[in-house]
């Protein structure tokens, strides 16, 4: 009896201090991006650092405005091309799709959404980008390489799309039935009553839906990097290459090494990365809190 | 009736919401598959490559299979040893208090940073301690990446097994470890099993975190100090090549990893079902 009761109290301890160890995980990485990026933050002002359009690492010049410019345009042009369908489709699997074809797409799209995103920028190098260069862009008029902020928003929005159909699914589908049922009592038809009653109620979570997509997009790295065509100007159109942070990150990590302040402008980057993402899913996290409590809607992501 | 219209509109537009996103998805595994399937030759699976990723000659990407084999198995085993650990304590011992919010909290932003994010801080700790691009840093910057994928997976499926369960244990004057080992984790089994896939499949297919931290080669790995070999980044580098030779590679690797994470994926969800018949209902 003695050892068992060691062995538990030993277990408790140990799987304690396990526990701990992976809590803290997340505020180190904060912290230890913080400290890394002080450098930098000393020497340059933030402003000059997110609003200054000069890139100059040698000259000590760290305007991360054409990055940041970049992240948004391929990140903002995926996600309207994204939320449209996305939201569509949800509703059309929740709420139209007979149970047979609704068990058929489900975990199609489930097992789709785990393709690595290098081999989504395989696809775009191999069939977005021409399709961008000799098609897309001859009939605007446009002559480019392909390598464009459509490209990347193009290649974005598949990966995005998943991440939306499954949360909304899962939020419309928390509703009671009885909601629906009272509209259609009335006469109202099924769109009308996903119109006015469904989505209305759902609207929360499916804001929390997009928002945590839209995380997904800011962060991504490989996909984007591979067709947007990373050359550090303000894009003007979406035929033109952008350069988002992640991109900038991952090609110069070889670089950065000799030069202090560099690495430091690459680490304070990657922080208003982090904290950007942060927010979005704190943001996502309140509005599912709040829907979870109304309706007992389970884990959705 | 314009309002029956409307319905007709609509139902149209979902349909074809639905088949343009399914279609893109499939168009993907289509094309890796069309461009793929023909670079796949015997010499690509079991040789390495050689004169670098760049510039090469003849060979195979084998370097990159167990390159990514030694990244993710390593990382799957760190990931187990915090994650049950963690995903017990959080549900048999802390399931309601403060403390295991503030975990739960902690992991949800975890699962939330860019991978990316995982590789630049991993790369922050290897200068920290004098270590260079090695199979131990990708390791470490897995493991991070698979562990709030593991431990919210496993947490959902501790919290579904039933109280009476416990309770049945406890009357027989088990301990709260013993009845965690060899009631609970043996009642949640089959949805550990999926967990722990779910994790390896996304370690295995991720390409930023292991950039700056496992770096690349075109020996075997033979030495958790040395650089090593992974699929995702096989592509990414070969892909930028001009010579053909190199690109039938990234090809190559691409259908490899992409048919590892759907067959991983595929199975995951069948195993549920195979363990499921050893499970009290």
């Amino acid at each position: 009896m003695a050892r068992r009761r060691t062995n538990e109290l030993v277990a408790r301890k140990v799987m304690f201090a396990v526990t701990l160890l992976t809590a803290l995980l997340t505020p180190l990485i904060l912290l230890g991006l913080l400290q890394r990026s002080a450098l930098i933050l000393e020497t340059v002002s933030l402003r000059n650092l997110i609003f200054s359009g000069s890139w100059n690492p040698d000259e000590g010049e760290f305007g991360f405005a054409p990055f940041i410019a970049g992240t948004i345009w391929v990140s903002g042009l995926a996600m309207l091309l994204a939320i449209p369908p996305s939201l569509l489709m949800a509703i059309y699997v929740a709420e139209y799709a007979s149970k047979r074809l609704r068990n058929f797409i489900k975990p199609l799209v489930d097992v789709l959404a785990g393709t690595p995103s290098v081999v989504c920028g395989l696809w775009g190098v191999l069939l977005i980008v021409p399709l961008i260069r000799d098609y897309l862009a001859p009939l605007v008029g446009v002559s480019t390489t392909g390598y464009s902020v459509l490209a990347g928003g193009l290649v974005l929005a598949i990966m995005v799309c998943p991440i939306i159909v499954s949360i909304t699914d899962e939020v419309i589908r928390a509703i009671p039935m009885e909601v629906r049922e009272a509209s259609l009592a009335v006469g109202a038809t099924q769109w009308q009553t996903v119109k006015h009653v469904v989505v209305r109620k759902a609207f929360g979570g499916i804001v929390a839906a997009i928002i945590l997509g839209f995380g997904r997009a800011f962060g991504e790295t490989m996909a984007v990097l591979m067709v947007v065509g990373n050359v550090p100007t303000l894009p003007r159109s979406i035929f033109d290459p952008a350069y988002p942070i992640p991109a900038l990150i991952a090609n110069d990590y070889g670089e950065m090494l000799s030069i202090p302040s560099y690495q430091s402008a690459l680490m304070f980057a990657a922080l208003l990365l982090l904290i950007v993402v942060f927010a979005f899913s704190v943001a996502a996290a309140v509005l599912l809190r709040g829907f979870r409590r109304r309706y007992g809607l389970g884990q959705v992501t | 009736m314009d309002r029956l219209l409307e319905e007709r509109v609509f139902k149209l537009l979902m349909q074809l919401s639905t088949l343009l996103i399914v279609g893109a998805l499939l168009s993907i595994v289509v094309v890796v598959f069309v461009k793929g399937m023909p670079s796949l030759t015997l010499q690509m699976l079991t040789q390495t490559s050689n004169g670098g990723y760049y510039v090469g000659k003849e060979g195979g990407v084998l370097n990159a299979i167990v390159g990514s084999l030694d990244l993710c198995g390593g990382a799957t085993v760190m990931a187990i040893a915090l994650g049950v650990p963690t995903a017990v304590y959080l549900n048999e011992y802390a399931s309601r208090s403060r403390f295991a919010a503030f975990v739960r909290n902690s992991l949800d932003l975890l699962w939330s940073v860019p991978s990316i994010i995982y590789g630049v801080f991993a790369f922050i700790l290897m200068v920290y301690v004098g270590l260079g691009t090695s199979l131990l840093g990708g390791i470490v910057a897995l493991t991070m990446l698979e562990l709030p994928i593991m431990i919210r997976g496993m947490d959902e499926v501790l919290r579904t097994v039933p109280q009476r369960l416990k309770e049945a244990s406890y009357s027989l004057g088990a301990t709260k470890l013993e009845t965690a080992v060899r009631t609970v984790m043996r009642q949640a089994f089959p949805g550990l099993m999926t967990a722990m896939l779910l994790a390896l499949g996304r370690a295995m297919g991720d390409a930023a975190s292991v950039l700056f931290t496992a770096g690349y080669t075109d020996n075997l790995p033979i030495s958790l100090f040395q650089p090593v070999a992974s699929l995702p980044l096989a592509v990414f580098f070969q892909l930028q090549t001009p010579f053909p030779v190199v690109q039938q590679r990234a090809y190559a690797s691409g259908f490899i990893l992409l048919v590892l994470i759907l067959s991983l994926s595929v199975f995951s969800r069948l195993i549920s079902k195979q363990f499921g018949r050893y499970t009290v209902r």
